[in-house]
């Protein structure tokens, strides 16, 4: 069984690449070169390394975030605006508190992850356990808003650093995650990715809490029967899930970023979703999941860079991603409906 | 005459178990062909082949004498094979017209030509008595009426072989007796029907020749007509069955005690459960029977008193009663008394994994989990013995194994069971109303919801009738007759 289940996902990596081979190919250049350049963009050097896992981390977090909600049968669609609530929280803590260096990069975290929780418990949450308001379309909304509330903000808004760009003050020292790796982005943060997976994997397999959104997640009537309140377990999954999108919005922006910019259109949370479906849901895999993802962005430019190939050719791969995924979760779907029986 | 379908030594493995091994078996023209076996014996897995659900491993089928080996349900309906299976498969939101066109729905320009398939629908029925409004919404009807539906599915596309798996398992009487109507209306118009039951008067009142599966193996094709219900059951699981006994009851004081209960569709009603007796509650199906169960249970608001070994349950959640000592076997033990997907080790905990010792501060205790469940799928003789299993993979009477084993772990002090042996064979029901009965001498209470009139007479030491979420009164089983209970089940005074 096991085997079979790693089956499906390694084999839409490879079909996305062989689809995206074929179109370097169809248009005139070499895909063995492309795909080295790739490669070796992505892996082959210390900086390339910093840089893919840099580009992986806010995945590797997002993804753990929506696997989490998966996993308790709820679709935390919005991890998107859970990130940005997370990462305008962390900011303006990490310029307008004065604090000592290790609590401070505490505080800033620990608020970032807070804010993710409530923006997505509060009403997302409640709306679901007491009018059965859909998650999907409620926490896809307050993705709007935390994009909007951002854009505020800098622009003109209460957390506009001084001049006419719309950015927020640069964070102190005292919150900046120490660099890892000079002369590259990657920061000390990418030592909670394998920490949150292990969590996220002991919180669900190993605690009551973790069982109740489990079996929520599989057979909600089964849940009332074992005792769990429908209202907890939702507001536990949105919640948890939330801090974790938060966290990770708060990670980038003390390790990467300093502060808030006028780029609310990246979708480190959209981009989650993926890594959660590729990985089954499974923690540890979405680190996984989230490093190709790393790969692929990381060695995007130099694929186009030397070998010729246009970076956009990485977002059919993508692309191609996501079909594959997507189709293997609704053929499992299909399965399960029409295998069962007494 | 010759045989419509013809298989011969068909095999299917499922891993390292053999499903089905090496199987013959013919079906005639216009033949009613019941197929018995105990849970897990392999049945559905059989007719899965045959609807193309499954391939087989080796072996060959040929349909009037030619190779059939249908790649998917697709080319099993082409070929004019039907089946209904012993979980729906309708879509609920659409109408019995569109769910019987689906698939196959005859064009009329861009749209679909829904008249045509209504008009057909009606004639199908009226040739089959088969009656059903082709515009109502599959969410609205009732199971037997689904199951209509599904039939008819099967004669819109032309079904001259028709697979029945276990379709009466949630009927009410009424509604078997409508489909055998049915099935005799097949007949006679030369449709074959395999017909997989495990009710044996059933098979005998329906079928003229009966095939038994044990593990797979076919270990006889008889004559119904020529065989006794104990000669089946003995050919089914292998030695015979006694009846269970039941032991002249001596009650205690009330256990449950039920006061002006009232809740949706419900009551008010009262009723008492003494310490070593069995009362059942019987009645047609959807007459509230759910709304007791769920208000016993903590599931839903109600009204009134429930008294546990004389403590109020009140407003106690579901978890405190089951501490109080409620023990409670849902009627629907896919659906709610367990999670599918995962392992057995997991469903025996389901009801107690919030609690020492199968968790400490909460961090769940899997050792524990694991030798729990090791003891009871031994006790329970749980078939595989392999609490890593999806409880998916075991079969209805399995299933139900795991359900009660679980409950009875726990150590109740009443018991509320609803529909216990609801699909299991002869072997399962028995084991299950052996549990029941030990309760019962150990002192407990238990309150059995039954669909099931030989169920009722053979456990329960009082029968309470359930009419329109009321009860008509209480009987000793003793002094009752089947004929008083239907009436009362009816809304008659008996
Ligand atoms: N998809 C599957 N994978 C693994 N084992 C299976 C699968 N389907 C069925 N089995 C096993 O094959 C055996 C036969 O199952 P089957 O469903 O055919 O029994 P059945 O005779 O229909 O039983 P019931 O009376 O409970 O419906 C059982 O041991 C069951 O656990
Ligand atoms: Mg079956």
């Amino acid at each position: 069984m096991r085997g079979v289940r790693l089956l499906w996902p390694l084999l839409a990596i490879l079909i996305a690449f062989a689809v995206g081979g074929l179109l370097t190919w169809a248009f005139g250049h070499d895909p063995f070169s492309a795909y080295g350049a790739l490669i070796s963009g992505s892996l082959g050097s210390g900086y390339a390394i910093s840089t893919t896992l840099t580009d992986a981390l806010p995945l590797m977090i997002t993804g753990l975030a929506v696997a989490l909600s998966f996993q308790s049968g709820l679709f935390n669609i919005g991890a998107s605006g859970q990130y940005w609530l997370g990462a305008i929280v962390a900011v303006w803590l990490g310029y307008s508190l004065k604090l000592p260096t290790p609590l401070h990069l505490l505080v800033c975290l620990l608020a970032g992850a807070l804010a993710g929780a409530l923006w997505a418990a509060l009403i997302p949450g409640l709306a679901k356990a007491f009018r059965g308001a859909n998650e999907v379309i409620t926490t896809l909304m307050m993705t709007y808003v935390a994009t909007y509330l951002g854009h505020y903000l800098i622009e003109g808004g209460p957390m506009q650093a001084p001049g006419y760009t719309p950015q927020s003050p640069h964070l102190l020292p005292s919150a900046i995650l120490p660099n890892l790796v000079s002369g590259t982005q990657l920061s000390v943060g990418i030592f909670l990715a394998p920490l949150l997976a292990a969590l996220t994997w002991f919180l669900l397999s190993r605690t009551r809490l973790g069982f109740s959104l489990r079996i929520s997640g599989y057979n909600p009537r089964a849940a009332r029967y074992a005792g769990v309140r429908p209202v907890v377990a939702i507001l536990a999954a949105l919640g948890l899930s939330g801090a974790l999108a938060g966290l990770a919005g708060a990670v980038q922006m003390m390790g990467v970023d300093h502060r808030l910019f006028d780029s609310f259109g990246t979708s480190y949370g959209y981009t989650g979703i993926v890594v959660a479906l590729l990985a089954r849901n499974n923690p540890f895999g979405v680190l996984l999941a989230a490093l190709l993802f790393g790969v692929l962005s990381s060695g995007a430019n130099a694929m186009q860079i030397n070998a010729g190939v246009p970076f956009h050719l990485v977002d059919v791969i993508q692309g191609v991603i996501i079909f594959f995924v997507a189709a293997e979760g609704l053929m499992r779907y299909l399965r399960l409906r029409s295998g069962g029986n007494s | 005459m010759s045989a419509l379908l013809e298989v011969r030594q068909l095999t299917k493995r499922f891993g390292t178990l053999t499903a089905l091994d090496h199987v013959d078996f013919d079906l005639l023209p216009g033949e009613v062909h019941a197929l018995l076996g105990e849970n897990g014996a392999g049945k559905s897995t059989f007719m899965n082949l045959l609807y193309g659900l499954l391939r087989p491993d080796s072996g060959s089928v040929s349909l009037e004498g030619v190779s059939y080996q249908p790649a998917s349900p697709k080319d099993a309906v082409l070929a004019g094979v039907g089946m209904v299976h012993q979980h729906f498969m309708l879509i609920p939101a659409l109408t019995v017209a569109e769910n019987v066109a689906l698939g196959d729905e005859p064009r009329r320009g861009f749209g679909i030509d829904l008249g045509s398939v209504e008009k057909k629908l009606a004639e199908l029925a009226a040739e089959y008595h088969l009656e059903v409004n082709p515009r109502a919404k599959v969410a609205d009807l009732s199971v037997g009426l689904r199951q209509r539906v599904e039939i008819l599915k099967a004669f819109y596309r032309r079904a001259r072989l028709l697979i029945l798996d276990e379709p009466t398992a949630l009927l009410t009487p009424q509604e078997s007796q409508q489909l055998f109507r049915a099935v005799r209306a097949f007949q006679e118009r030369g449709i074959s029907v395999i017909f997989i039951s495990h009710k044996l008067d059933e098979v005998q009142a329906l079928s003229g020749r009966v095939t038994v599966l044990r593990r797979g193996q076919v270990v006889g094709t008889l004559t119904t007509d020529q065989t006794s219900p104990a000669e089946l059951a003995r050919l089914m699981v292998g030695r015979s069955l006694a009846p269970p006994v039941r032991p002249p009851s001596r009650p205690g004081p009330a256990l449950l005690e039920v006061r002006d209960l009232q809740a949706q569709g419900l009551g008010p009603l009262g009723f008492q459960v003494r310490a070593g007796e069995i009362l059942a509650v019987a009645g047609v199906e959807g007459n509230g029977q759910e709304a007791l169960i769920a208000a016993l249970a903590g599931w839903s608001r109600s009204q009134g008193e429930v008294l546990l070994d004389g403590r109020p349950l009140g407003r106690l959640g579901v978890r405190a009663r089951a501490e109080a000592g409620l023990g409670l076997v849902p009627s629907d033990r896919q659906e709610d008394g367990l999670v599918l997907p995962l392992p057995v080790r997991d469903n025996l905990a389901l009801r107690a994994y919030h609690r020492p010792p199968y968790s400490h501060s909460g961090v769940l205790d899997l050792p524990y989990w694991a030798t729990h469940a090791e003891t009871l799928v031994r006790e329970f003789d749980v078939r595989p013995p392999d609490r890593r299993a999806p409880a998916a993979a075991l079969s209805g009477g399995n299933q139900q194994k795991v359900v009660l084993a679980r409950e009875l772990a726990a150590s109740p002090k009443v018991l509320v069971v609803s529909q216990p042996t609801r699909g299991l064979d002869i072997g399962a029901s028995q084991f299950v109303y052996s549990k029941l009965l030990d309760l019962r001498a150990a002192g407990k209470a238990v309150l059995l919801v039954s669909l099931d009139l030989d169920e009722i007479f053979a456990l329960a030491d009082r029968i309470a009738v359930l009419y329109r979420g009321r009860l008509m009164g209480t009987v000793p089983s003793e002094s009752a007759t089947r004929e008083g209970i239907g009436l009362m089940m009816l809304g008659q005074e008996a």
